[in-house]
This record gives structure tokens, C-alpha cells and sequence, in this order.
């Protein structure tokens, strides 16, 4: 069936909502790739077994990540009429008594997370209300969503329906109010306006580059040339960064739309997405809802019955993180190997096959139908001067609430970490934050209050990249994080340029050196020479950027670099060379647990007696100490 | 070595033999013989007219590919940042020691090919490993060697 | 005509030449290693670079051989950061080829003896100039750039003979470093013997390659 009219697409709406919010009780098992790993799959197999051979009036059904990933598998009741409940960490023999719950027997408080009376509409700036009457209480033992840290900060614009819908489900998508914005794009607007809107919302590309995409728009619109072709840009290869994927397998719609209204303001009739190879659900998922747009005809000849035809390739990856970078992304696109170009004539005007093309990443595709439904006034009143709108994040590494966040640009690093993301585990002490994967840099404590946005960050050493928050804490080795950064880049290098191929491949050697104690006088130099270098002579960003991890890391923990020059000591205990393991004779109850995991039978020792360490045989692969249940194993 | 051409064929008339969708041809090459065979990127050059020498250079450029047969099961560690932060190199010695290969190898008897990977995207759940499209979390040393004996 | 200063001086250019071309067309000589006048750019050598100064007063460092000529450019060729940029570049590509004549020259010239790394014994600086030549001027593109990174090399499809070499030998004739050089009258890369030389192709893309090097007219 062709949605071809307005009325159409409000009676595919209606089936949404009923889908959304069934007249029966619905059960959610949230199934991102996060959520699958934890075993989410079970606990949704479980539960679909138990309604079909019960026969029981609940609906099963599968959401993507709403962004708490710490605390997957997470599972949601709604009851019509009452709240939503979010249940967190289940099993399938805790899911099967929600089951019951359904019909009113009690669920212990404590295994749920958080509860909401009502759900927002983003794109028609409303509420939806669960709960009908105020005479129904809700449980107030358990937190609102607004009110628990995790979430209060957060706006979710990029992330409107994730974990909230099905993407499987177009209608569910439409019910949210997707598809109105390309409505009114393709019967009510000139392309010129759409970019004008574009540009007035300040909208600057979320992919790491921050450039405003308006203004993108607009010079790729005035470019001459046939075809221009529209790219999305899925090839998210910061290591620690997953916003993308979580757009693409929980909200592949939000994309299609921002390209489909992009494509219209530029005049482009063909796209593509480029996937990570690494993202095969996400692929899956973006298939799926690339096959129905086209079915309703949101895709494909004749959108919306308007006349205009606009098509989406899926691209995939194989597996090179150079080819995030746009001119490598384009060459990959035209059979060739991932190597960058020069810029200096921009890829709007001689892209893909020399072409006018305009590329941007999946968080700004994202962004785009929010923008053209709620105006730009309403994206631009968010965030701050220079940086509109929200920003996605991804906090990882040693913090207790690993997830992905949205909040308004300009939030605090401090904010993030410590009201959002709860601290460090563990009470440890926080080291460092690295932000901007491996072209950003780290950040120490005494700047922990600098704004998050596109030009704070910089100032300090970093980046914000394309979001990527990685929590590091006091037994990280800054040293050996320089090093873990340079040898990512070593690898994908596409080797094409001295500076990069030769110079990151020299400070992999120096950093090797000085993590093994053999590290001179004048290696700090030497690599902030090599730096100077990548930085004004290298050939794209990969390269250009390559020596920032390491340049920051000098900055702010030299104490730390000297120490292994000079002491050659590794003071958090990281460097394998510089450490060495022994056993505490107090602690040692000679259990013998370690005894057989020691690959080179280094432990030797009687029963119920304290164990010894040959410290020659050691390989100090550190098994001895993940086994040992009484902290007698000793690394420093 | 001879390889059926009419597989590659197929895969390439899948995709309309478009130049785009050349990294997406040799996956599926490579998913049908388990490596990517001289014989099929020189039946991939013919086709798709594309030279010879790009062919083989995207073959070579990308880790995606392998122009020597792999394991029946990929392990896949992850060695993104969160993962190294909460030991993933460990894991991967461990399994190299195991396995008795290293990153990027085959064993001999062809039943595992290891290699690592950054990122998967599972941050929270670091140490993370996938071997083939089963994906484990909070994994440690000892965890991990049992894992791998589930895999024939 | 585009006028543009470099090094103080003022030049002009045609539409569509590159910096490098315009400077050269003034006998204003900026090192390079990857650059051929037949061929096309590729900006991987980054010894052409330059700083430059735009019109707008954007200034940052380019390489000369692909930034378009402009109004009101200002180039230096050979300001301090240039120097010290050049300097580190040969310092790293002295590390990977101590012993090629070309590089220890050139390296000499720019006051780079002694490198502060590991010494390599690469012949090839992967300036990709022989696969530009087999690209663009015999077409019989027998020759790639093989792996990525630091694993990145030129050779032949799985390092054997290439079915599609016609033995013009532009490869050998372009190299820079003498890593391609013929050998008892055949091409030999690394210690891997190539095709035989074809006189005939061998005339003509000799040829082509020095038409190439004549200034270029535009109507």
C-alpha cells in the first residue's frame, strides 16, 4: 500500500499507536546488539514461549537501546491504563514472573530501575500519559525516569525513539510522528527553505568534523554537476563509540527520513549508507526498514505520490577505520581502495565519482526531521552559542553507569561522569576522561568542569569527537593509553603518506620503548617532533590527528612518562615489562587455584601453604591474579 | 586450486555487478569458500571489469578479507578501548596461548581463525568476544578457555 | 590570469594550474619525490608542501603539487615551519632507505644526517609513482599498492607475473629510489624478476613521460 496522502499516512499512524500501546498488557525486552549479549534473547524466547503455550492476553515485544546498557538485559511491563515499569539485569526465570505481574502479583521493588507515567512525543512536542486517572498511584518506591540521575540530564533528540519503538515496526515510527517532517517537505517546501531551516537551526555535523551542515547543504545545492549523490556516513570507527549503531538498530527510520529531506533541499536522487563491516544486527535492521519505506512509497519512484524519486543503497564496510574519513569513504565507494585525498577542493563539489556529494553521519541524520518538525528556533534554543542541539555519548571504561546519553551541548564533563554516569566503581580515584577517540586527547581532573561542545574541548588538548567518553581511573597507565591509541592508528593507516605511515609507526617504537623501561632522555622530544610533523604535514585527520592522544597524555601526566624513563617503573602497575607479580605470604591460603592456570608453571607450592612465584618463569600474563579470592596475588 | 566460477557469478549478478557493492561481493565470495581463492578475485576482475591489480589491492587493504582459508569458527576479540581498559589484551594472549596462534592466524587444524577487533559496541560489557555470531560479555582468562571448547 | 605571491614574488598563473606548477613555470624549484609532470598528483611525499596565506587570511600548510593557483594567494615556500616540516620528513624516509642515494641527498641538502630511529633497509618509498605510470600512461595497470599501513607495498597480483605488463618498463624509468630497476634487461621490484622489456613500449612510454615534462599550454 502507497501512503499517498496525508490521510494515509495518519491511518498508518492509528495502527502504530495501537501497536504502541495495546488495549492488552504489553511486555518489552529491550534487544540491541548490548542487549543481546547480556542474554536478552533468551529472556524474549522465554517469555514469547510462555504467552503462546498459555495462551496469555500480554503482547511480547522487542525494543533497541533506550541507552542504560550497564544494566541489560532490560525488560518493560505496561499495563494499560497504569504505568511503565523497567526492569533491569532479567533473567528468563525473572521475566516469566512479570508474566504474572501482568496480572497483578507483586515483583520485588528492587529489581526495578525505573518507572514513567507518561512518554514523549519529540516531533509533536507532546506527552503521551499512561496512566489516565490520578487515582492510580504509581509505586513511588521506585524511581520516575525524569528523576534518576541516569536520565534527568538527558534530551533525547537524536535518541527520540530509541527503546521506545520496535524498528522493525514502520508504523510505530510514524505513531511517534515520523514521517510528517518529509510531508511537509515534499507538498509545503522549496529545497531552499529546507536548507535555510537547516542552517538556521545551527546544526554542525555530529560525525566528529562539527561543520555546519546547513551551510553544507547549501554549497553542495550550488555546486554544478549530475548526479549528486547523498551519503550517510555509518562507518563508526572510534573504538569505544556506539551511538551509531544504536541509531541504526533502534531508529533506522529517523535516517531515512534525514536523508530523503536532504536529497529533496540538494536534488539528489541517489544514496547510499555506508555500514561498518563490524555491525551486521545494524545492517539487518537498516534493511528491513529501508524495505518498508519502499513498500509504502516513502521510498523509491514517486515519494508520497509527489513525483520525487530518491533511492538508498546499503554499503558495506570491510573492516578499515581510515574509511570513516570521507574522501577514503568515497574512494571504498568507488571499488577502490580506502585511501584519503586532499580537501582542498571539497568533496560537495567533486565527491563520489567527481560528483557533488554531501555526506554526513548517521547523529546528524538523524537530527535532521526533529529539526524540520519542531523549526529551527526549537533546535537552536538548545545548547550553547556555538554548538546547537544535543550531542549523543557514549560513557564507557571504569564508570559505574556504562550507556549512551544525550544531553544539550554545553553539559559538564563532571555533570556527565558523575551525576549521569554515577563515578567510578569501585571507589577509585578518576584519572582521566578521553574524549575524541583516537584524535582526541585525555582529559585530567582539574578540567573535569569544561563544557562539553565543539570548541571547549579543543582548547584543552582533546576533541569532542564523535562522542566518545572513555572513563579511565587510577590503575590506568597513561603512558600505556598513548600507546594502545598509537597502535590503533598504526594499524589503520592506510600507509599512503610519510607523516603517517612512517611517523605514527616511529612512535609506536618510542612509546614501546619507554612502556618497557627502555626508554632515553629526549624520547618526549622526539615525540612531540613526530607530532609536529603529523600535525602540518599529514594528509587527511587520521594522520593529522594521530599524535594528540599522545601530546595530551605528555601534557598533563609527564610526571608519569619521567618516571618510566627515569625509574623505569610504571607507577598505576600496567606496563607488563615494568611490573612484577609475587605473592603475599600473609594472604596465601595455598588453595592452589592459581597454580594450573599459570601457563608456564611458574607457581609452585603445598597445599594449605603459602605459594611461591618464580619470578624468571613469569610471563606475567596476569592469570594467577584474576583467580586468586584472596587478593594474595601482588602486582606492582 | 579450482573453484566452482559459477558461485561468483551468482554473487556478483546478487549485486547487479555494480562497483559500489565490490567490498559486499567479496564478503559473500568469502562467506561461500571460507576465504577469498585467486581464482574468484580473477573471475571478480573479468566480470566486473575491473583491473586485476585493484582487485587484488582491496582484497589486501581491508581486514575483512583473508586470501588464505580460515578457521570454521571466528574468534573475534574486542580490543576497543573500554574492552583494553578492562583487560581485553589479556584475554586474547589467553587464547592465542590456547589456541597456540597468533592475532590474525589460523590454527592448523583449521578449526578456529583469531582476530581482533575494535569496537564492537558492547562497552558495558567488557571484556567482550564474539565467535561467530555469538557475542560474550564480563568475560575473563579463565572464562574464556572453556568458552572456546563449545566450538567443534 | 591568476596572480599569486610566492616568496615575495609576484607570479601569475593559468586557470587551473596547481601552485607547484605556477611556481615552476618562474624556475621557483620546491623539493618533491612523489611528483611527475605526465602523471597525476598524489600529495603522498609531502615534501611540496608550503604555507600559505589566503586572500580571506586563512593560513595552514599544503602541498604545493595539488592546491589549486588562486587570487591573492600567498605562498612561502621555505618558511621555518616548512623547513622544520621537510627536515622531519626526511629524517623519517633517511630511517626507512639509509641507503639509497636519492634520499641520503636529498636528506643532506636539507641538513638530516643522522636519524633518531631505527634504521630500515627499505629500497621503495612508496611514492606511488610506477603505478601511476602503469596507470595512466602504458594503461596496462599491472601494478597496485598491496596491504595498508606500515604492511603497504607495490607488486604485482599475488606477487606474480602480471598478465596485463607489456614490458614498457615506465615503472623502472620513474622510480625514484632505483627500489624498480631493470636487470639484464628485465623489470625487477624487491628480488622478484618481472617481464621483459618490450623496446617498442619502452620508446613510447618514454615518450610520453618526457612530452609530459614541457610547460603546459592552456587555450
Amino acid at each position: 500500500m502507497k501512503i499517498k496522502t496525508r490521510e494515509d499516512l495518519d491511518a498508518l499512524k492509528r495502527q502504530g499507536l495501537q501497536s504502541l500501546y495495546p488495549h492488552n498488557p504489553k511486555i518489552t525486552v529491550g534487544m540491541a546488539t548490548c542487549g543481546i549479549a547480556t542474554g536478552a534473547r533468551k529472556v524474549f524466547d522465554a517469555l514469547s514461549e510462555e504467552v503462546g503455550k498459555k495462551k496469555i492476553d500480554v503482547v511480547v515485544a522487542r525494543t533497541a537501546c533506550i541507552g542504560f546498557c550497564q544494566k541489560e538485559p532490560l525488560v518493560d511491563v505496561l499495563s494499560p491504563g497504569g504505568e511503565r515499569i523497567y526492569y533491569k539485569e532479567m533473567t528468563p526465570e525473572n521475566a516469566l514472573q512479570l508474566l504474572d505481574r501482568a496480572d497483578g502479583a507483586q515483583i520485588p521493588d528492587n529489581w526495578a530501575l525505573f518507572r514513567m507515567e507518561g512518554e514523549e512525543n519529540l516531533i509533536e512536542d507532546k506527552k503521551i500519559r499512561y496512566v489516565e486517572t490520578q487515582s492510580r498511584k504509581g509505586n513511588n518506591k521506585i524511581p520516575l525516569y525524569e528523576e534518576l540521575p541516569f536520565f534527568e540530564k538527558q534530551v533525547k533528540v537524536a535518541l527520540r525513539n530509541c527503546g521506545f519503538i520496535d524498528s522493525e515496526k514502520i508504523e510505530e515510527y510514524i505513531a511517534k510522528g515520523g514521517y510528517y517532517a518529509l510531508l511537509r517537505v515534499l507538498t509545503e517546501m522549496e529545497p531552499e527553505e529546507v536548507i535555510e531551516e537547516v542552517k538556521r537551526s545551527g546544526l554542525r555535523g555530529r560525525g566528529g568534523g562539527g561543520f555546519p551542515t546547513g551551510v553544507k547543504w547549501a554549497s553542495c545545492r550550488n555546486a554544478s554537476g549530475e548526479p549528486k549523490y547523498v551519503i550517510c556516513n555509518a562507518d563508526e570507527g572510534d573504538p569505544g563509540a556506539y551511538m551509531d549503531r544504536s541509531i541504526l538498530e533502534g531508529d533506522p527510520h529517523s535516517i531515512i527520513e534525514g536523508m530523503i529531506i536532504g536529497a529533496f533541499a540538494l536534488g539528489s536522487h541517489e544514496g547510499f549508507v555506508y555500514v561498518r563491516n563490524e555491525y551486521p544486527l545494524a545492517i539487518e535492521k537498516l534493511k528491513i526498514a529501508l524495505t518498508q519505506a519502499g513498500e509504502y512509497g516513502l521510498l523509491g519512484e514517486d515519494i508520497l505520490g509527489t513525483g520525487f524519486h530518491f533511492n538508498i543503497k546499503i554499503n558495506r564496510g570491510g573492516g578499515a577505520f581510515v574509511c570513516g574519513e570521507s574522501t577514503a569513504l568515497m574512494a571504498s565507494l568507488e571499488g577502490k581502495v580506502g585511501e584519503p585525498r586532499a580537501k582542498y577542493i571539497h568533496t560537495v563539489e567533486k565527491g563520489l565519482w567527481e560528483r557533488p556529494s554531501n555526506l554526513n553521519n548517521v547523529e546528524t541524520w538523524a537530527n535532521v526531521p526533529a529539526i524540520i518538525a519542531r523549526g529551527a528556533d526549537w533546535f537552536s534554543s538548545i545548547g550553547t552559542e556555538k554548538s546547537k542541539g544535543t550531542k549523543v555519548f557514549s560513557v564507557v571504561g571504569n564508570i559505574n553507569n556504562t550507556g549512551l546519553v544525550e544531553v544539550p551541548m554545553g553539559v559538564s564533563l563532571r555533570e556527565i561522569i558523575y551525576d549521569i554516569g554515577g563515578g567510578i566503581p569501585g571507589d577509585k580515584m578518576f584519572k582521566a576522561v578521553q574524549t575524541g577517540g583516537p584524535s582526541g586527547g585525555c582529559i585530567p581532573e582539574e578540567l573535569i568542569d569544561l563544557r562539553v561542545d565543539f570548541d571547549q574541548l579543543t582548547g584543552a588538548g582533546s576533541m569532542m569527537g564523535s562522542g566518545g567518553m572513555i572513563v579511565m581511573d587510577e590503575n590506568t597507565c597513561m603512558v600505556d593509553v598513548a600507546k594502545y591509541f598509537v597502535d590503533f592508528l598504526r594499524e589503520e593507516s592506510c600507509g599512503k603518506c610519510v607523516p603517517c605511515r612512517e611517523g605514527i609507526k616511529r612512535m609506536h617504537e618510542i612509546l614501546a620503548d619507554i612502556a618497557a623501561g627502555k626508554g632515553k632522555e629526549g624520547y618526549i622530544e622526539l615525540l612531540e617532533d613526530i607530532g609536529f610533523i603529523l600535525k602540518e604535514g599529514a594528509l587527511c585527520a587520521l594522520g593529522s590527528t594521530a599524535a594528540n592522544p599522545v601530546l595530551s597524555t605528555i601534557r598533563y601526566f609527564r610526571g608519569e612518562y619521567d618516571t618510566h624513563i627515569r625509574e623505569k617503573r610504571c607507577p598505576a602497575g600496567v606496563c607488563r615489562e615494568l611490573v612484577t607479580y609475587s605473592i603475599n605470604p600473609e594472604k596465601c591460603t595455598g588453595c592452589g587455584r592459581c597454580v594450573k592456570p599459570c601457563p608456564v608453571e611458574a607457581i609452585v607450592g603445598q597445599k594449605k601453604q603459602p605459594h611461591g612465584l618464580d619470578v624468571e618463569k613469569c610471563i606475567k600474563c596476569g592469570s594467577c591474579l584474576e583467580v586468586c579470592k584472596f587478593d594474595a596475588v601482588v602486582r606492582q | 586450486m579450482k573453484i566452482e566460477t559459477t558461485k561468483v557469478d551468482e554473487v556478483i549478478d546478487s549485486f547487479g555487478r555494480d562497483l559500489s557493492q565490490l567490498i559486499g561481493i567479496l564478503q559473500d565470495i568469502q562467506a561461500t569458500f571460507n576465504y577469498l581463492p585467486r581464482e574468484a578475485l580473477v573471475r571478480v576482475s573479468e566480470r566486473m571489469e575491473i583491473p586485476l591489480s585493484q582487485v587484488f589491492g582491496v582484497a589486501t587493504f581491508f581486514k575483512a578479507f583473508s586470501l588464505t582459508p580460515r578457521g570454521r569458527h571466528q574468534i573475534n576479540v574486542c580490543l576497543g578501548t573500554a574492552c583494553h581498559v578492562r583487560g581485553g589484551t589479556r584475554i586474547l594472549e589467553q587464547l592465542e596461548r590456547n589456541l597456540k596462534v597468533k592475532s590474525g592466524g589460523t590454527t592448523d587444524d583449521l578449526r578456529f581463525s583469531l582476530e581482533s577487533v575494535r569496537c564492537l559496541g558492547c562497552c558495558s560489557l567488557g571484556p567482550v568476544v564474539v565467535i561467530d555470531d555469538d557475542t560474550y560479555g564480563r568475560l575473563n582468562q579463565e572464562k574464556v578457555s572453556k568458552l572456546i571448547d563449545q566450538y567443534e | 590570469m591568476i596572480i599569486l605571491t610566492i616568496d615575495g614574488r609576484e607570479i601569475g598563473a593559468q586557470d587551473g594550474w596547481t601552485v607547484l606548477q605556477a611556481a615552476q613555470n618562474v624556475g621557483i624549484e620546491i623539493p618533491r619525490l612523489c611528483y611527475h609532470e605526465a602523471l597525476s598528483s598524489s600529495g603522498a611525499c609531502r615534501l611540496c608542501s608550503v604555507e600559505i596565506t589566503t586572500k580571506r587570511g586563512r593560513n595552514r600548510i599544503v602541498t604545493s603539487c595539488l592546491y589549486p593557483a588562486e587570487e591573492g594567494l600567498d605562498v612561502q615556500t621555505n618558511s621555518e615551519k616548512i623547513k622544520r616540516l621537510r627536515r622531519g620528513l626526511m629524517e623519517l624516509l633517511l630511517a626507512r632507505c639509509p641507503n639509497s642515494n636519492k634520499i641520503k641527498d636529498m636528506a643532506r641538502e636539507m641538513g638530516v644526517t643522522e636519524p633518531r630511529f631505527r634504521l630500515e633497509q627499505e629500497e621503495c618509498i612508496l611514492c606511488g609513482l610506477c603505478v601511476r605510470v602503469c596507470q595512466e600512461i602504458s594503461e596496462a595497470k599491472a601494478i597496485s599498492a598491496v596491504n595498508r599501513g606500515i604492511k603497504k607495498e607495490i607488486s604485482t597480483p599475488f606477487y606474480d607475473l602480471a598478465e596485463t605488463c607489456i614490458g614498457c618498463g615506465g615503472c623502472a624509468y620513474v622510480c625514484p629510489t632505483g627500489a624498480i630497476k631493470i636487470e639484464n634487461n628485465k623489470i625487477r621490484l624487491g628480488d622478484k624478476i618481472f617481464k621483459e622489456l618490450s623496446p617498442e613500449e619502452v620508446k613510447k612510454v618514454e615518450e610520453k613521460l618526457e612530452k609530459g615534462k614541457k610547460p603546459i599550454k592552456k587555450e
